[in-house]
């Protein structure tokens, strides 16, 4: 089962590096991690989304809340939550195909960052289904490059 | 105004340090510069994995934070060793390592290795200090750290220009650190849950670790045992912390446990383990594992509580505190039937070795017993030597036995003698070693000669790397590969200790062991090294093989 956990964390110079290796260290299976500053700046916010089951994922939250940077874990799947995901999506067009490609993008209410005659990007924050079957909308299009974030997500209590 | 140097040797001096442990190099020149003319004691050794490993012997004997010192690059790779093996025990301890210049750091400057980036994953928390001003809070929450909650080694990165800048000294009074608050008390209501457990028990054993040498629970841990009758087994690290000698003692479980000891678990009806992890040593095959015992586990650390077994009643906090409110609820079991039961183990799988005319290694440690009426500090390399002395030395007293029991590091015993032997001087310490592990940091003979320390170092000289070779006998058909170290292949090690100052003995047959014994205790100014040459093929038994269930024993005579 996936889950999505929350971790608050001092904001210094290592304090990633230490979450990482803690997960590979332990073996843990990271699916996505994204990191940045909060409300205050002496803070991040890490969310972290991790496959096991209930035994692991209580290990996963017990060694993380060792660390001593580590301020705060939350495991946001146990309660309410909303979650994104952002991709930045560059797709070949030709002055045939552009039209198309933009009313598949309006459909998903992506954004049209960049248009040129042979090039548009599109970035889409959305849900991560949402997001790949935009991809797979696309892909008749040609898709040139993919970059995508991690799950970022907030707990609603 | 004053420099990072004269600011870490001050920080050191309010924390009530009065010996660290170290080698000096490039990178800690000012340091070295302040320890001149300071009132701590400096140790050096002879290689900075021997800097360590005493530090860390030093805070097993004493219960103080080990402080070691090492150079950039190489220095402070070597203490990387010293600094697991503290992790994995939670010993604690503060290793101060030099940094190249702040400018330099990313460059490969000569000597520079990212040892904070090295030791992230073995230390409970670490530092790099860009910043002279930073440097008195790092160190007090440095030893803050390292020695609450459950102990550990804390590293702390001084580049040499940190080291030379100035700024205002003021020690900090208080650390506020808000992603760190060790929990001591524990839940009343698991505390009350467990004393239910207790009572209603019928088969209940007490499994005590490492954790109750820590906290310092032995009174009330006694008080538990003794007034309920329940019988106590310990981990490697437990060992000192029950009474050996008494009729509820079951000696050490696990893979070269006793029999009694791992039939007790095996067929309890409550365990109830304080302090300890349930090692992968000392449950053997997890599923099979006391499958009838309800669990009650009392530890400070809250990842080490269902991490290996499920946990019926977890109590998190710390032992000495936990075991007074517990003491208060629990009613007395009836465990009459249950102590005839493991009455019965005891006599049938005693502790057994073959005592002839051979000079066998488990009667030596029995006549260091003996001489020492059980009042020396027993240090261990690891191997055979290391459960030799666990099973025939009688312990009946807290931090009387140091060994490397988590990560298991050869050439652990005799630097970790020397950081004992300083922190008591006045307790006899033997060092129980194997003529493998010994020639691992056998260099510190000249630290030990040159502070004068007598410690005796039992040398159970079998030729061979005696723990790898018994698994080979026993499970790669005696393919002895490269584990021979004797005749040619081994030095006089007699000659090697007068070399470097220090007395050697030379013990071939049983009927020498005492005088030898008696000599070494009578040397108290120099360490001795007294090389028993021992039977090559004795083994330890009883023995679970790796993977099975802790029941499933095998092994000669026991």
């Amino acid at each position: 089962m996936k889950h999505i956990i929350g971790v608050l964390v001092e904001n210094k110079f290592g304090v990633l590096a230490h979450i990482s290796g803690l997960f590979s260290a332990r073996g843990f299976n990271i699916q996505s991690l994204a990191v940045g500053e909060t409300e205050d700046p002496s803070m991040s916010r890490m969310t972290i989304v991790v496959e096991g089951d209930d035994r692991i994922l209580e290990q996963v939250k017990k060694q993380l809340n060792k660390l001593i940077d580590v301020i705060k874990v939350l495991d946001l799947t146990k309660s309410k939550y909303l979650a994104r995901e952002l991709a930045l999506i560059k797709v070949a067009v030709t002055s045939k195909t552009k039209q198309n490609v933009i009313q598949v993008v309006d459909s998903v209410k992506g954004k049209i960052l960049h248009a040129s005659d042979q090039l548009v990007v599109i970035e889409i924050s959305d849900e991560k289904d949402t997001i790949n079957s935009l991809i797979e909308l696309l892909k008749p299009f040609g898709i040139k490059e993919i970059s995508r974030t991690g799950k970022i997500a907030l707990g609603l209590d | 105004m004053k420099s990072g140097a004269q600011i870490l040797i001050e920080s050191l001096k309010k924390e009530n340090v009065e010996i660290m442990f170290g080698y000096p190099g490039g990178q800690v020149l000012p340091i070295f510069d302040e320890l001149y003319d300071s009132p701590i004691k400096f140790i050096l050794t002879r290689h900075e994995q021997g800097a360590a490993h005493a530090a860390d012997g030093y805070a097993r004997a004493t219960g103080k934070p080990g402080v070691c010192l090492a150079t950039s690059g190489p220095g402070a790779t070597n203490l990387v060793t010293g600094i697991a093996n503290a992790f994995m025990d939670s010993v604690p301890m503060i290793a101060i390592t030099g940094q190249v210049k702040t400018f330099l750091i990313g460059n490969d400057a000569f000597q520079e290795a990212d040892i904070t980036g090295i030791t992230r994953p073995i230390t409970k928390h670490n530092y790099l200090v860009k910043n002279v001003d930073d440097l008195a809070r790092v160190i007090k929450e440095a030893f803050y750290i390292a020695t609450t909650g459950r102990p550990g080694p804390v590293l702390i990165d001084v580049p040499s220009d940190v080291q030379m800048a100035k700024t205002k000294f003021s020690y900090p009074e208080k650390v506020d650190i808000r992603g760190y608050n060790p929990v001591y008390e524990g839940h009343i209501n698991q505390i009350k849950k467990a004393a239910h457990l207790i009572s209603e028990s019928k088969k209940p054993v007490i499994y005590a670790g490492g954790g109750v040498v820590i906290s310092g629970a032995y009174k009330e841990l006694a008080e538990l045992a003794q007034k309920n009758n329940i019988p106590v087994t310990t981990t490697l690290l437990g060992l000192g912390v029950f009474d050996s000698m008494s009729p509820l003692s079951l000696g050490m479980l696990g893979m070269h446990g006793t029999a009694y000891a791992n039939h007790s678990v095996m067929e309890s009806d409550l365990i109830i383990a304080i302090g300890a992890r349930f090692d992968d040593r000392v449950t053997g095959k997890l599923d099979e594992f006391a499958k009838h015992a309800k669990i009650i586990h009392i530890d400070i650390d809250p990842s080490s509580v269902s991490k290996n077994v499920k946990v019926d009643v977890p109590i998190v906090g710390d032992a000495k505190l936990i075991l007074t409110q517990l003491n208060k609820y629990v009613e007395k079991p009836d465990t009459k039937k249950w102590l005839e039961n493991v009455e019965e183990w005891k006599k049938k799988h005693p502790l057994l070795y073959k005592n002839d005319n051979k000079l066998r290694p488990q009667y030596v440690i029995e006549e260091i017993y003996n001489a020492t009426k059980g009042e020396a500090i027993i240090c261990t390399e690891v191997g055979q030597n290391q459960m030799w002395a666990a099973q025939w030395y009688k312990y009946s007293k807290p931090r009387t036995f140091i060994s490397s029991g988590g990560l298991g590091t050869m050439g652990f015993g005799f630097p970790a003698a020397i950081g004992a032997q300083l922190g008591k001087p006045n307790k006899i310490v033997f060092d129980i070693a194997g003529d493998g592990s010994i020639q691992m940091n056998i260099q510190e003979l000249a630290t030990a000669v040159a502070n004068k320390l007598p410690i005796k170092v039992a040398i159970l000289n079998n030729c061979y790397l005696g723990m790898v070779r018994q698994w080979q006998e026993l499970f790669y058909k005696k393919r002895y590969a490269h584990t021979f170290i004797g005749g040619e292949y081994c030095p006089n090690l007699v000659k090697v200790a007068e070399s470097y100052g220090a007395e050697g003995i030379s013990v071939t047959k049983k009927e020498e062991v005492r005088a030898a014994i008696k000599k070494a205790l009578s040397i108290n100014d120099k360490p001795v090294f007294i090389d028993f040459k021992i039977e090559k093929e004795e083994n330890v038994f009883p023995m679970v093989p790796a993977g099975e269930a802790i029941n499933k024993m095998i092994g000669g005579l026991a």
